[in-house]
């Protein structure tokens, strides 16, 4: 699993090629943003400001920006509940973000949602989703209703390597290939189902990905910690959905710097405190783009350090928003239950919608 | 008017509303190409074809969630369950996803989806294929549940819960597909939360929803023929949203109450009905509401006993009587 890049060739992909500088160094601030978010909200979780679970996605963010990246008007994405990055690289805001953290009204959901269920769908972004596995057949969904209304688009949908094992996934594979949907499955294998190693979790001949092989889905290995490669072999996957109307599934190997959740007692136990040093020293995929960007000429140390600084005042500023934001009033608890009733039509008018005693 | 079966009533309500709107699609197994395992969607797949009527694989938290995100894209499927029995393989689907994502969402999302299928016990098909959830549906506050006893009210309400924003758990009756109901041939709608009065009394009222409801009428024929009790039938027909006054009003006019359901009694449709009724028409009532509901053990295969196991008009008679 893992793995150290070992050669340029995917930074010639036509991808790749015809990136600009300044997108390449957008990049890098979209995951410095990602990981200064992150511990800002570690940091704040820690502080007790915000409930729940927090699952923080430290070391996969070259997944989510390399991968998100790519994606055009009619292109969607749904994750599960590490989904913080994801968020960020659709273009959501920290402030929105944190604030949802936070629980406030002025959160993405309105502080109804909370850490695993960011949404944005006005930005192709359908959530940040709980139940592990359960968005699979969603993102079917989203893949199905781009083909029924005869749109050239597809539906990126993210799933762990713990959630490789649930028969929604497997169903919805099924479905993907038999009814051509254009749905790319991307199984971000950071090798830890929360406790469980991926050797203790799941059987397999190759990999994760090669057991679409059994429902006739191309599929693909990739290296999470070089963006190129990431972009590189997505794109191969979106112009398979966009062109021939065919679902993929992409592995993409990356590490968790944290432990499942911040709530996983056992974060150090289930694998040494060298295993993660190493994979912080030798695989970390913002240390390792920087050095690209260094190696290309197109980025300064100086500059380098001003995205951090950019990036940390910019979650300073959307802590600061969501601390200083209202939390929901009692209210708004019935608001956003139903449409009908939202909207005060003459269905949601009729007849008793809520039961309080 | 036309008498036509209650199958026929689904069908011709699924027609209208595909040839109406573009965006409504019909997903399920054995729909299409087999015309439907009990024949509610025959001769769909050869009218409107493979884009309109689809058949999935028996895979129903695969394709049951496939609906919900189309859903959120503003396709508007109406997902058949051969039962509704089925739904418990597509449980996280039906109420984390299509339940729960506006809410998570702040409102953002919305889920114009029906899922559809037969709801019933009486079929000698054992305990797997019996069951009828719509109490525990009903327990989830961003989805509705309705469940139809008549042709007509089969119609009217599927083509409001295919125009409803909101997910909308249709539940159908297998004993009822082949009853004939009259049916107007011109367009009409029945809104979801409003109950019907289905024969009028003044001395009892039975409230009851799906298959009940035809049991409570041939109650209430019995009770006035033998005993001269002239019971009023109130049939829900949309469990949530809820008809709250026409139940009340019911109840404030016979000042008293039996609930019945093909339902189980523990945490039923009709306790909850119960607490409504003692909450706001307690001073109106003169007996304690009683119920009259599945006897309270899985579905028993024997048809013989399985006969008993649902409320008959026989047990809600002498319910009646112990309170009249």
């Amino acid at each position: 699993m893992e793995t150290a890049i070992q050669t340029p060739s995917y930074a010639e992909a036509e991808v790749n090629k015809e990136l600009t500088p300044e997108q390449k160094i957008e990049f890098l601030r979209q995951m410095t943003r990602i990981r200064r978010f992150e511990l800002a909200a570690l940091k704040f979780y820690n502080l007790g400001k915000m409930g729940g679970f927090l699952h923080l996605y430290n070391g996969q963010e070259a997944v989510a920006v390399g991968t998100i990246s790519l994606l055009g008007t009619n292109d969607h994405v749904i994750t599960a509940y590490r989904n913080h990055g994801h968020a960020l690289a659709v273009g959501m805001t920290p402030e929105e973000c944190m604030a949802e953290l936070f629980g406030k009204a002025t959160g993405c959901s309105k502080g109804k949602g909370g850490s695993m269920h960011f949404f944005a769908p006005d930005k192709n972004y359908w959530g940040g989703h709980g139940i592990v596995a359960g968005q699979t057949p969603l993102g079917l969904g989203l893949a199905y209703g781009l083909k029924y209304k005869g749109i050239e688009g597809c539906c990126l949908c993210y799933l762990g390597d713990g959630a490789v094992n649930q028969g929604s996934y497997h169903e919805s594979l099924n479905l993907a290939a038999l009814q051509k949907l254009p749905v790319i499955y991307i199984i971000e294998n950071n090798g830890y189902s929360m406790g469980t190693s991926l050797s203790r979790s799941s059987a397999f001949k190759e990999s994760l990905a090669s057991r679409a092989e059994g429902y006739n889905i191309a599929w693909d290995m990739v290296n999470g910690e070089d963006l190129y490669e990431v972009r590189a072999k997505t794109q191969v996957a979106i112009d398979r959905a966009h062109k021939e109307s065919l679902p993929t599934v992409l592995e993409i190997a990356t590490y968790r710097y944290y432990g499942h959740s911040v709530a996983d007692a056992n974060a150090k136990k289930y694998r040494t405190a060298e295993e993660i040093e190493r994979y912080k020293h030798e695989h970390d995929p913002i240390q390792l783009w920087q050095k690209r960007l260094l190696e290309e000429g197109i980025i300064t140390e100086e500059e380098i350090e001003a995205i951090d600084k950019a990036a940390r005042e910019e979650v300073n500023q959307a802590v600061r928003f969501a601390e200083e934001s209202p939390f929901p009033s009692e209210s708004e608890i019935f608001d956003d239950v139903y449409y009908e009733v939202d909207h005060q039509t003459e269905s949601g008018r009729r007849g008793k919608h809520f039961f309080n005693n | 008017m036309p008498l036509i079966t209650y199958r026929k009533a689904l069908n011709d309500a699924l027609a209208e509303e595909i040839i109406r709107d573009e965006n409504v699609v019909i997903i399920g197994e054995e729909v299409a190409e087999y015309n439907g395992a009990y024949k509610v969607t025959e001769g769909l797949w050869q009218r409107f074809g493979s884009k309109r009527i689809v058949d999935t694989p028996i895979s129903e938290a695969g394709f049951i969630g496939m609906g919900v995100g189309a859903s959120m894209l503003g396709v508007r499927p109406v997902m058949e369950l051969m039962f509704w029995s089925f739904a418990y393989v597509a449980f996280d689907q039906i109420v984390n996803n299509a339940g729960c994502i506006r809410y998570m969402s702040g409102g953002a999302i919305n889920c114009p989806i029906v899922i559809r299928g037969p709801a019933n016990g009486g079929t000698n098909v054992g305990a797997t294929h019996s069951h009828t959830p719509e109490n525990f549906l009903a327990n989830v506050p961003g989805l509705k549940v309705v469940c139809p006893a008549t042709a007509y009210d089969a119609k009217g309400l599927m083509k409001s819960a295919i125009r409803d924003n909101d997910p909308v758990m249709f539940m159908e009756n297998t004993l009822l597909y082949g009853e004939k109901w009259e049916v107007p041939e011109e367009e009409y709608l029945i809104p979801l939360g409003s109950a019907d009065v289905k024969r009028p009394g003044s001395d009892i009222s039975l409230i009851a929803h799906g298959r009940a409801v035809i049991t409570c009428l041939k109650a209430a024929e019995l009770l006035e023929a033998e005993h001269n009790i002239k019971a009023e039938v109130v049939d829900l027909r949309s469990i949530r949203p809820l008809d709250e006054e026409t139940i009340l009003k019911s109840v404030r006019k016979t000042h008293r109450a039996v609930l019945v359901e093909e339902n189980k009694p523990f945490c039923g449709v009709a306790a909850e009905i119960a607490a409504l009724i003692q909450e706001k028409a307690f001073d109106d009532l003169d007996a304690p509401v009683a119920r009259v509901s599945s006897l309270d053990a899985p579905a028993i295969y024997s048809p013989e006993l399985e006969k008993i196991q649902l409320p008959t008009p026989h047990r809600v008679m002498q319910k009646v009587l112990s309170i009249c």
